[in-house]
């Protein structure tokens, strides 16, 4: 309880230490969570993660998955995720930075994956989200389909779209759009 | 103002109601209430309030607090005046449309309360130095954000001391009184950090946002919002594109966001019983003349009657005035562990304890049992376990003293994330810990002062 007789007080404190200790910078609860789950981090093999922006910024984070498994194995795929101040009641944006043919990921790097948006709760962490990217390129799926054309390819022939992924991660051209090397 | 119709009350005439709240003794006084008539004026020397947000709530409370016998208020915003916002931010004009809302707001009361010294602050609120929050006894939020109430929360938390017992020191305690309406909705709360919850403690009230599968939008809509989400987010770019190609500057992400979020209709009659409520509330946590904040704990007690008679007893109100006015009040509990208001747990280190010894102290610390500690201060990250890539960057640190990694501060806090043990399993854990050390004095105040 604060009353008129407590604020007294305060001045006269305030009077004695003209200065107190220098502000500090606040560390957001946000941050400390991603810094827990960024400490806890048990990643895939073969998975990367860099913080373009040194170590004491983890909120800007860059991911490279190299899947070992299903159609895209021996891919390199890039991703950033750029973690909001009210995460984990927010979830990071994710974008693939690798221009890929999947039927998930749009040819802008737009990623559909439940736990990235409507099924987001805040117990998920870093490390769901990248075991969810990784599940993308083992199990692509042609239900939620971003890529359309991509995953009516997948839907009814999936030796085609094998033969499409190949070629897209070698650096090449399918239905006349090209997809730079990923390998 | 623009149109006086009456003549504003004669002086005594406008206080009267206050001096009688002020100048008499109550059953429901604060302990230490000492009503005299001249209490109104040590309100007005002694207290500064901060109003944080000239918006709806913002303008309502502005007057309310000035009205109250408040005369060293504050205010800060960093918006400018919108045509939208006529209608119920009643301190600004047509003319004022595009001048800073805190400016304009400041200025109009200033006129119509005589004695009243209102000083705007025309920027975002992190652009403000920790110690600007620092003068203020209280703190008066009008804000439409969860992320803006968790910054001034944890600033107005960060002021806060505990002692060697945990308990918290009165003379650092930096009360919020927090306002919020969303249609015919409101809320009106007291956060006494340590004491009563704070904003971080009960966030998970907030319901998540509703989001829509990504796929959904692109592929298959079936609803209005679909359509909305969708060129909201997908077809984002080509707006920036429209933009550039117009040559027209300023459409940013928040300001889509500011555009769509007008539409939900804002009720100044909610605005007004909310944030008449919080100016009553920071009036009595000041004065004490109700002794209902420091009574907290004995809410529950109160009974129906009560509550319209005294309803200002609670911490924390509702309004709702769609069914008729409805008021409610649920007493909300502390987060024991909170990372903002808690104490955390105090360790006494030597100056010359280095990161490695102070990692393996915490594993021997009773009360945090911790291995495998990755710790961070002020936003240094001092030492990560894990991935490879921070422990690499991480590790020249692990030989150095603590006090000079934390830059020489007699006392100070870190958090430490790690396996600690919990009802005899070990999980994984976040913890706030109060580092000071031996023999240091608070040597910065001195060398200043002298």
């Amino acid at each position: 309880m604060l009353n008129l007789f407590k604020i007294k007080g305060q001045k006269k404190e305030e009077a004695a230490n003209t200065n107190g200790r220098p502000p500090a910078k606040k560390q957001s609860p946000g941050e400390l969570r991603l810094h827990k789950d960024i400490a806890e981090l048990n990643l895939p093999k073969k998975t990367n993660i860099t913080f373009p922006n040194g170590k004491d910024d983890l909120m800007n984070i860059e991911i490279t998955l190299r899947p070992d498994e299903g159609y895209y194995v021996g891919g390199a795929f890039v991703f950033t995720l750029q973690v909001p101040p009210t995460y984990p009641h927010e979830p990071p944006k994710v974008k693939c930075t690798t221009k890929v043919y999947h039927p998930n990921i749009d040819l802008d790097g737009n990623v559909c994956l439940n736990i990235l948006r409507e099924d987001w709760k805040p117990v998920l962490n870093i490390n769901t989200i990248v075991y969810g990217l990784n599940l993308l390129f083992i199990q692509p799926n042609d239900e939620d389909p971003l890529n359309h054309d991509a995953a009516a390819v997948l839907r009814d022939d999936p030796q085609k779209f094998r033969r499409n992924v190949q070629t897209a991660m070698s650096g090449g051209y399918v239905d006349r759009v090209h997809f730079p090397r990923c390998k | 103002m623009s149109s006086p119709d009456e003549d504003p009350p004669t002086e005594p005439e406008r206080w009267r109601d206050l001096d009688m709240l002020l100048s008499r003794p109550g059953n429901l006084v604060h302990a230490d209430f000492n009503p005299s008539p001249g209490l109104r004026d040590s309100l007005g020397s002694l207290v500064e309030v901060l109003v944080v947000g000239a918006g709806g709530l913002g303008c309502e409370l502005l007057k309310d607090l000035a009205l109250s016998g408040f005369k060293n208020i504050h205010v800060i915003d960093m918006d400018t005046i919108d045509v939208s916002n006529l209608n119920r931010q009643f301190l600004f004009r047509v003319q004022d449309v595009g001048k800073s809302k805190a400016e304009v707001a400041a200025k109009r009361v200033m006129e119509r309360v005589s004695g009243v010294n209102i000083v705007p602050h025309f920027c975002r609120i992190e652009d403000k130095e920790i110690e600007f929050y620092s003068q203020f006894s209280i703190i008066v939020l009008g804000l439409d954000s969860i992320e803006a109430r968790s910054y001034i929360n944890s600033v107005a938390c960060g002021f806060l001391e505990y002692d060697s017992d945990d308990k918290p020191i009165p003379e650092t305690l930096k009360p919020m009184v927090d306002g919020g309406t969303e249609g015919f909705k409101g809320h009106a709360r007291v956060i006494i950090p340590g004491t009563t919850p704070c904003f971080e403690c009960n966030i998970w009230l907030f319901p998540p946002q509703v989001k829509f599968p990504l796929c959904t939008l692109a592929e298959t809509p079936r609803t209005a919002a679909h359509c909305i989400e969708y060129a909201h987010l997908i077809k984002w770019n080509e707006a920036l594109k429209r933009a550039e190609l117009f040559g027209i500057s300023g459409v940013t992400y928040s300001f889509t966001q500011g555009v769509v979020k007008n539409i939900i209709p804002a009720i100044a009659s909610t605005n007004a019983i909310v944030s008449a409520a919080c100016a009553l509330e920071a009036l009595k946590l000041i004065s004490g003349c109700s002794k209902t904040v420091s009574n907290y704990l004995t809410l529950e007690t109160l009974n129906m009657v009560l509550f319209e008679v005294h309803y200002f007893s609670l911490t924390i109100c509702r309004y709702n005035g769609l069914d008729g006015t409805h008021i409610n009040v649920s007493e909300f509990a502390r987060e024991k562990d909170c990372l903002v208001c808690g104490p955390g747990t105090l360790i006494e280190l030597g100056t010359s304890t280095t990161l490695s010894e102070f990692i393996k102290m915490l594993e021997e610390h009773p009360k945090l049992l911790m291995s495998r500690a990755s710790v961070t201060h002020e936003g240094d990250n001092l030492y990560m376990q894990a991935p490879e890539v921070l422990e690499q960057m991480t590790r020249p640190n692990l030989g150095v003293p603590m006090f000079e990694l934390l830059k020489g501060a007699a006392r100070t806090t870190v958090h430490v994330t790690g396996m600690a043990e919990n009802n005899g399993k070990k999980v994984s854990s976040l913890r706030k810990l109060r580092v000071t050390f031996k023999g240091v004095e608070e040597s910065s105040k001195m060398d200043e002062s002298s």
